[in-house]
């Protein structure tokens, strides 16, 4: 599927499906795994699919010092025995395989007093909320 | 026919299995057939149900043991 040179989005068309925009905040394993994964499958599926990073969740996508997620309950303890895809592997997948783009909060960089050179090269631009409104606008929202 | 790859996604979990597939298929010509082994048992759902949705074509699911091997075919 040829992109749009200038977005780098597919072009709407009968490969192309609705918009679905995932907000990550949370830094547990539980909502991170969960959102890698819905965002990889969504991705490779032909929906357009924008991740949009902020709190607790921003410092796992830096380049140095990222921390161990921490397990909310007792499924991530188990999670963390098992041989399951690594989260960012599947962030990672998402952009290299299908129609996602990850952005940081532009806000929590500010916070953190990071530059884009600090974040993990899957992380597209930082993004405010009004852009991050405009991207999401007409599609569905979820939040992990 | 083409060759038949074979794709190893033994031990890992949903969407483990997907993503290799979709990974290889990449690399794929158009009518090769790739085999998936998989101990997830969601995957054996979960690949037909990606097949159909992006409009590739399923050969067939067999199953040895605890591995299934699913067979699929790029379409496009």
């Amino acid at each position: 599927m040829a992109r749009n040179p200038k977005s780098g989005r597919i072009p709407k068309g009968e490969d192309r499906l609705s918009k679905i925009s995932i907000t990550v905040l949370s830094g547990n394993r539980e909502k991170l795994q969960f959102a890698a994964m819905a965002a990889s499958v969504a991705a490779v599926s032909g929906y357009e699919v924008t991740v949009f990073l902020s709190m607790n969740a921003l410092p796992y996508f830096l380049r140095e010092g990222a921390p161990e997620p921490v397990s909310e309950g007792p499924f991530g303890d188990l999670m963390a025995e098992k041989n399951l895809p690594p989260f960012m592997d599947l962030f990672e997948s998402a952009v290299e395989l299908g129609d996602a783009r990850i952005y940081a909060c532009s806000m929590a960089m500010d916070v953190m007093g990071i530059k884009q050179d600090a974040l993990l090269p899957c992380v597209a631009e930082p993004m405010g909320l009004t852009k991050f409104l405009s991207e999401a606008e007409g599609g569905q929202c979820w939040s992990y | 026919m083409s060759e038949r790859k074979i794709i190893d996604a033994r031990g890992t979990y949903c969407p483990g299995p997907l993503m290799e597939l979709i990974a290889a298929m990449k690399q794929a010509e158009v009518g090769d057939e790739l085999e998936i082994l998989s101990t997830d048992e969601g995957s054996v759902n979960d690949v037909p149900e990606w097949i159909n949705k992006v409009g590739h074509e399923m050969v067939g699911t067999t199953q040895e043991g605890d591995v299934w091997h699913i067979v699929v075919r790029k379409a496009k």
